[in-house]
């Protein structure tokens, strides 16, 4: 099959929606997430939305309303279990492990097909169907509604925590209310990436970005950009070899990254 | 009116009390400076007037209300890396408690921040991510994000701390001129006098419980310091410097108020 015969097929097309979506959502997100020094969080969270999405495997319900289930229940935990930023590392060390245990169990337990369980952890975006994609845009939707509305205190408690306190900002209830953001999105990249890959879509593009510019507008619309470019871009190429998706998606943020630190180490010097 | 004003305030954590009985007005530009060792309960006055932080006890108003306040935190190094420019934290000042993107009033908006960038001289350096600013640069910046919203008091949190002295005289002017143009009462938490002795009307001094406010001659001397620390203390001037022996006042000391508020 010619490559425009591939784009024809209705999976495809579902998948480039699908990605097209997560990475306007993981791309807004990251700037925030990796301001907040939130990657081993991310990583977490995702290996939360493995174990849920085992759970839902095992008990017959949609992976994808498992994984959204794991990944809040992780977002809600870290934000009530690590008050303390110097707790929060070894909270989610705590939980990713015996999270990922459980995940293992169940997958164990699992007499389903096999492609499934792999899907969980490294993504299996030609198998998202309508309902999946429903319930992808239906969420993203959301965590865009939500961030929009609480943006501009949640960016203040992000960078300038003290100020934002003396203010008036609710900075301890908005720091719980973006971690289930993250978690959302976290759930839906599973879908995409899997769960160990979420890092190349939510971290990645927002740190290249964060590397070649200091406004926090244009870190955001970059980051916004390299996530598209990523994960569309992964897919188109996985296509025709018939490679991997998550492999692909990764090859490629990982290369925007390293030409973004390229770029902002020339900058620096020039500066 | 007073633009802060406490009545019979107590602050009690359990049976410990860090102040009882306290009655402050602090008057529309006028520049009190807040005194005494760690643990005396400095910052928690400055929660109490920012209202993270209930009274055990009494009233305390700030005229106004809480986003009359301008808030200038001590100098801490910034994340080098960190994607924020000197514009955006001054901005953050004027509209960052605010829900929602801000996308109304961008024009008004910059006008204002621009204005208050120039006010402290910091305009070749607003563009510049915050990361790479030196420490007097940050602080300059920081009292621009502080007057950015016009506020009615000022609550400084020892904003000199290690900056250098030619830094530290900017900064102290920079406050002190806010407060002469426009009235701004200014409430100025510090554990080093002397930088800003010129420029104080009064001092609140506090040490375990206890508490002294009057005039810097009122409050500054061997008899009421030894009286507040219950320990033989000797004030000495030396030339415009005030320098007290013996009560071990001059610790460094760091605190910040979210650490606080997340404990």
């Amino acid at each position: 099959m010619s490559f425009l015969d591939l784009l024809e097929l209705d999976f495809v097309q579902t998948a480039l929606i699908a990605a097209a979506v997560l990475g306007l959502v993981a791309g807004v997100l990251g700037p925030l997430v990796v301001t907040r020094k939130m990657a081993f969080a991310v990583h977490g969270t995702s290996e939360l939305a493995f174990t849920g999405g085992a759970a839902a495997l095992l008990l017959g319900i949609g992976v994808g309303y498992g994984a959204l289930a794991g990944s809040i229940i992780a977002a809600v935990l870290l934000g009530v279990l690590s008050r303390r930023e110097s707790d929060r590392d070894s909270v989610i060390g705590a939980i990713l492990a015996f999270g990922l245990g459980m995940g293992i169990l169940m997958l164990a337990l699992y007499k389903g097909r096999a492609s499934n369980k792999f899907g969980l952890l490294t993504g299996q975006i030609v198998g998202v169907d309508s309902t999946d994609l429903n319930l992808l845009v239906i969420s993203s939707v959301a965590v865009l509604v939500v961030l929009a509305v609480i943006y501009r205190p949640l960016f203040f408690a992000s960078v300038d925590p003290d100020v934002a306190v003396s203010r008036g900002v609710p900075v301890r209830t908005l720091s719980i209310v973006f971690a289930v953001l993250v978690g959302v999105a976290t759930a839906l990249s599973v879908q995409v990436v899997g769960a160990l890959l979420v890092l190349a879509l939510m971290i990645t593009p927002a740190a290249a970005a964060m590397r070649v510019t200091a406004s926090p507008l244009r870190a955001t619309v970059l980051s916004v950009v390299f996530a598209e470019v990523a994960a569309v871009g992964g897919i188109l190429l996985s296509l025709q070899p018939g490679l991997p998706v998550s492999a692909l998606v990764t090859a490629v943020s990982f290369v925007i990254y390293l030409v973004c630190r390229g770029v902002g180490a020339v900058q620096r010097r020039s500066a | 009116m007073s633009a802060i004003s406490l009545r019979g305030a107590r602050l009690s954590y359990g049976d410990r009390v860090l102040w009882d009985g306290l009655d402050l007005d602090v008057e529309p530009g006028e520049f009190l400076a807040v005194l005494g060792p760690n643990g005396s309960g400095k910052t928690s006055l400055m929660r109490v007037l920012l209202g993270l932080q209930p009274l055990s006890s009494g009233t305390v108003s700030v005229a106004g209300g809480n986003h009359a306040i301008g808030y200038i935190p001590q100098q801490r190094a910034l994340d080098q890396s960190m994607t924020l420019r000197g514009r955006d934290l001054v901005g953050l000042g004027l509209d960052g408690h605010r829900w929602g993107l801000g996308l109304r009033g961008r024009r008004e908006r910059r006008i204002r921040v621009d204005a208050a960038i120039e006010a402290v001289d910091g305009t070749r350096y607003a563009d510049s991510p915050v990361g790479v600013l030196s420490g007097g640069e940050q602080q300059r910046l920081r009292v621009a994000q502080a007057l950015v919203g016009d506020p009615t008091v000022m609550l400084c949190d020892e904003p000199l701390l290690s900056l250098d002295l030619a830094n530290q005289r900017v900064v102290s002017e920079l406050i002190d001129k806010r407060r002469r143009e426009s009235d701004t009462a200014v409430l100025f938490v510090t554990h080093e006098l002397n930088p800003v002795l010129p420029l104080v009307d009064r001092v609140l001094y506090l040490v375990g419980g206890r508490f002294r406010i009057g005039t810097p001659e009122e409050v500054m001397n061997s008899r009421t310091l030894s009286e507040l620390y219950r320990t033989p203390v000797e004030v000495v001037r030396v030339r415009d410097q005030i320098l007290v022996v013996g009560a071990g006042a001059c610790e460094e000391q760091t605190h910040h108020l979210s650490a606080e508020a997340a404990s």
